[in-house]
């Protein structure tokens, strides 16, 4: 492998490249359904191959290729150099990157058990049983589970010197109930919906997560979703549980501070940015508790990484900090454009066959001192608690969104009271983070992982992290989605 | 890119390669992408790719199991490690009572239909050729003081199918697609458009009409939300009707998930709506096989508002004691058919028409992030962008700021006073499909946003 990246370096120096890399990856995936008492599928697979990035004349280029021979190689390097001098005739610019220093380095994501290394059965057997106790629940008429592992490898090589191999363990896991009644159809999700938790982590992490241990009570809330009252639709004050306030993280703050947005150069697509540079280090955000930070360290958060994949060190970047917008996730080719000296280490591909874009890495809201979440229950008069996502939307510039959760309970007095189904909330972006006024202390805090962002023209899919503790916002709207 | 030779030659190796493992069944899937894609933003080009990937997968049928494996590793070597791997994978599940035999042409009907989808003009197009697309978008753009972006993608794929009771189908298409962006300090214009011929493909046209929104929507008035006429463009049709497709699928009643459950036979929707599934309509792309081989045939999902007939894949037609429809998902997966080739019956009532017939409305060119809110109602969420403006006098008065929207498909569906001509359609939420402009009472916003 190294000897293939070293000739495609040597070749797009040979070709008039100013700038080349390539990255060499090699994907071993796993992916599991049930459904009910059977085995929906099991679908197992390898991927290898290269991608090369070229700069010729101040346009991009790229080209991959699977077939990993010196000839094949000096083909895709060739492919990529004419595709990068096509771009150099449509340029207002030449593009710009920020300087990195070169690595020589290994880095290995932690994990304590191998996935690949438990037997088929051993899972099988973990989602059927989840699916067994989740089906005892009289009314459950739909009872799912998954697992996926992924086990990645990557190496990185630049004309500018640098060498990193690093591998990735993640895994994610997760079971699902429905009930359907006579004009309504309820579901319930563990660890979180649309395929449960995902992290940057080996077996361990379906060990923890449970999933037959938390299938009943799963399956008696979507039945008795079925006939609680609807959430009311009017003003009241939301506290968001920490996966629902992962997705709220991930769209109001993670998307809004890619910086190739906020420049306009998503537009087509994914959309721009409110946040726009003008208002780096001067708008408020989110109010003084609120603080933001975009981190590639986080051990064990699906979207760290020891280096992205245009070879920058991982990082971690304050978005907002105090409640001010102070920074963005940035690549090497946009930072000068806002004066950035460096780039903030956030560009990735989905795989060898894709370019790397600005994605985010983890995203997460720190915690705040409001100690449990029963203690945040306690301190509301009266609102709504609100748990599992179930729908979110958002316009392209990331001002109006609107999401609803799985379930919900009303607040009364400081007491949780009655189960409320269809619960929706919405707003814009920075008024509902400056109501926020309280986020529950560390003991509460989840590292999520969103495995499914997409971005990007072909799309790209991406995995995030979002670590967040319940919070509290006042004075939301809620119960919309269902006035129609 | 992979010829049918080559793809029949991968196919025949790991089924003799199963056999010689005496297996019940092999079926092999071959697919190939060559499709390259030039972005640009600002005015440049800010992304171009040319990526090239081939993968294989099998399935094999053991001793009542099966397991799928795939790899991107075509050489003989690597397709007979998938074989041997898959065998492994396969005796380490359980046995299923419910796995069908593999399917066999000969006791099925005939070979799957090919339809011819390829331009060998279009798949050959290289970066300068979509240079050159580009380069004339952006000049139509800033000829008018507009900022330009957008991509312009072309190449060509295959895909190929065989089993080890004889099955072989292969598909080969070639495919372009253009979106144009236009915007101005506080306004925007859409326009997109895919097709297997790169040669139908306007872009010059799509940049002025992309161009002409972004201009009529300047300084965009905040009108209020609530119920009001919508005329919607074929695009933002498309974009709400993806999140009914799969309503229709047999699985998806099986599984007690679908808004038509108990209505298949009963009028759910309005007289006007009539939607087949045709892999062969003249301006439908694709395959006419399914994921299991079998041949694709023209199902009338709705006639005049009548819940007609679902599309089936195998294991869902003997649920329901009937004929597969040819709709099958790649084996094995929980999701069994869906429907791939929607055509929505138009009308013949131009945009023209609409606005004009219009005393106060709202004429949307583009929809965006749509999700379900309630699977039951068929209620969406989702915005408005790029394109949106106030009608009233039967004229275009002005652009308006961007809407949210939470609108049961069902009733929307029920709500439709006039229906365009039916085209090929490309959104963002899903595949393209042939669908018309409508023009719907009714329509609930139900707020705004700052743009």
């Amino acid at each position: 492998m190294r000897a293939l990246a070293e000739h495609a370096l040597n070749v797009a120096d040979q070709l008039g490249a100013s700038y080349a890399d390539i990255r060499l990856i090699e994907q071993e995936f796993q992916l599991i359904n049930t459904k009910d008492l059977s085995v929906a599928g099991v679908n197992l697979g390898t991927s290898l191959g290269a991608g090369i990035r070229v700069l010729c004349s101040g346009g991009w280029g790229f080209a991959s290729t699977q077939q990993l021979s010196k000839a094949a190689i000096e083909k895709a390097v060739k492919r990529a150099v004419d595709t990068a001098r096509a771009s150099a005739r449509c340029l207002e610019t030449p593009v710009m990157l920020a300087p990195e220093p070169a690595y020589n380095a290994v880095w290995v994501s932690p994990h304590t058990k191998d996935p690949f290394a438990i037997s088929l059965e051993t899972k099988i057997g973990i989602l059927l049983e989840a699916a067994r106790l989740m089906k005892s629940v009289k009314g459950v008429t739909l009872a799912q589970g998954s697992m996926t592992f992924i086990r990645e490898k990557k190496y990185f090589a630049s004309s500018e010197g640098s060498r990193i191999q690093q591998t990735f363990i993640r895994s994610s896991c997760g079971i699902e109930a429905n009930a359907t009644g006579e004009n309504d159809r309820q579901r319930r999700s563990y660890p979180n919906s649309a395929g449960g938790q995902n992290e940057l982590a080996g077996w361990e992490m379906v060990e923890k997560w449970d999933l037959p241990g938390n299938a009943q009570r799963l399956a008696e809330e979507a039945v008795a979703l079925l006939t609680a009252p609807a959430c009311p639709q009017g003003t009241t004050d939301v506290i968001l549980d920490s996966s629902q306030l992962a997705l709220q993280i991930h769209e109001s703050c993670g998307h809004p501070s890619e910086l190739d947005r906020a420049l306009g150069q998503e537009i087509n697509f994914a959309g721009a940015s409110f946040l726009t540079p003008d208002k780096l280090g001067k708008l408020q955000y989110g109010s003084r508790i609120v603080n933001l930070v975009a981190d590639a360290t986080a051990p064990g958060a699906l979207g760290s990484f020891g280096f992205d994949d245009e070879g920058v060190q991982a990082q971690r970047v304050y978005l907002v900090k105090d409640g001010l917008f102070c920074g963005y996730l940035s690549s090497r080719d946009t930072a000068h454009l806002i004066g950035l000296g460096r780039s903030g280490g956030a560009m990735r591909s989905e795989s060898w066959n894709r370019v790397p874009i600005i994605r985010m890495t983890n995203i997460s809201l720190e915690p705040g001192s409001a100690g449990s979440l029963a203690d945040l229950i306690a301190d509301t008069r009266d609102g709504m608690l609100m748990e599992t996502n179930k729908s979110w939307s958002i316009d392209n510039l990331r001002y109006n969104f609107q999401f609803s959760t799985e379930i919900a309970w009303e607040i009364k007095n400081g007491k949780r009271g009655r189960m409320l189904k269809n619960a929706s909330y919405g707003g814009i972006t920075p008024s509902f983070w400056n109501s926020c006024d309280a986020i529950c202390s560390r003991q509460e805090y989840i590292e999520w992982g969103v495995p499914n962002c997409g971005k990007g023209q072909p799309m790209q899919t991406m995995w995030t992290g979002h670590g967040a503790a319940p919070a509290r916002f006042r004075n939301v709207q809620v119960g919309m989605a269902h006035a129609v | 890119m992979l010829t049918r030779t080559q793809c029949r030659k991968i196919v025949d190796l790991a089924i003799a390669h199963g056999k010689a493992k005496k297996v019940d069944g092999v079926e092999v899937i071959v697919s190939a992408s060559d499709v390259a894609t030039s972005r640009f933003a600002n005015n440049s080009m800010t992304q171009n790719q040319s990526p090239s990937a081939v993968s294989v997968s099998v399935r094999l049928l053991v001793d009542g199991r099966q397991a799928r494996l795939s790899t991107d590793q075509t050489s003989a070597a690597g397709v007979r490690q998938l074989v041997d791997d898959a065998v492994t994978a396969a005796r380490l599940l359980e046995k299923d009572p419910n796995l069908l035999p593999l399917y066999s042409p000969a006791g099925n009907g005939s070979a799957p239909q090919a339809v011819r989808r390829f331009d060998a003009r279009t798949a050959r197009l290289g970066p300068d050729d979509r240079a050159a697309a580009i380069r004339s978008i952006i000049d139509a753009g800033k000829a008018r003081g507009l900022n330009a972006s957008g991509v312009y993608a072309s190449g060509s794929a295959v895909q190929a199918i065989g089993n080890s009771e004889g099955l072989f189908a292969f598909h080969q298409e070639s495919e372009a697609e253009c979106s144009v962006t236009m915007t101005a300090p506080d306004s925007s214009g859409w326009a997109k458009a895919h097709n297997p011929k790169a040669s139908l493909i306007d872009v010059t046209a799509m940049a002025q009409s992309a161009a002409d929104k972004a201009l009529h929507s300047a300084s965009p008035l905040e009108i209020e939300p609530g119920h009001y006429t919508v005329i919607l463009e074929p695009s933002a049709v498309l974009d709400l009707l993806v999140f009914l497709w799969y309503d229709f699928a047999g699985t998806c009643h099986t599984d007690k998930l679908s808004c038509f459950l108990d209505k298949v036979g009963t009028k759910a929707l309005g007289d006007n709506i009539t939607i087949h599934d045709d892999a062969y309509h003249p301006l439908q792309a694709g395959s006419c096989f399914d994921g299991e081989g079998l041949t694709r045939k023209q199902i009338t999902l709705v006639e005049n508002g009548l819940i007609k007939n679902l599309v089936h894949g195998r294991r869902s037609a003997r649920v329901f004691g009937t004929e597969p429809t040819g709709h099958g998902v790649v084996e094995p997966s929980p999701m069994g058919e869906y429907p791939l080739n929607l055509v929505v019956a138009g009308g013949n009532t131009s945009l023209d028409e609409m606005i004009r017939t219009t005393d106060r409305g709202i004429l949307l060119t583009r929809v965006w992030y749509v999700r379900e809110v309630d699977p039951t109602a068929k209620i969406v969420t989702g915005m408005t962008r790029d394109g949106t403006f106030l009608v009233e006098g039967g004229k275009v008065k002005c652009g308006v700021k961007n809407f949210r929207f939470n609108e049961s498909l069902i009733e929307m569906l029920n709500n439709v006073v006039a229906l365009g001509p039916a085209v090929r359609t490309a959104g963002e939420e899903g595949f393209p499909a042939v669908v018309p402009a409508m023009k719907v009472a009714n329509f609930n916003f139900a707020s705004t946003t700052k743009f």
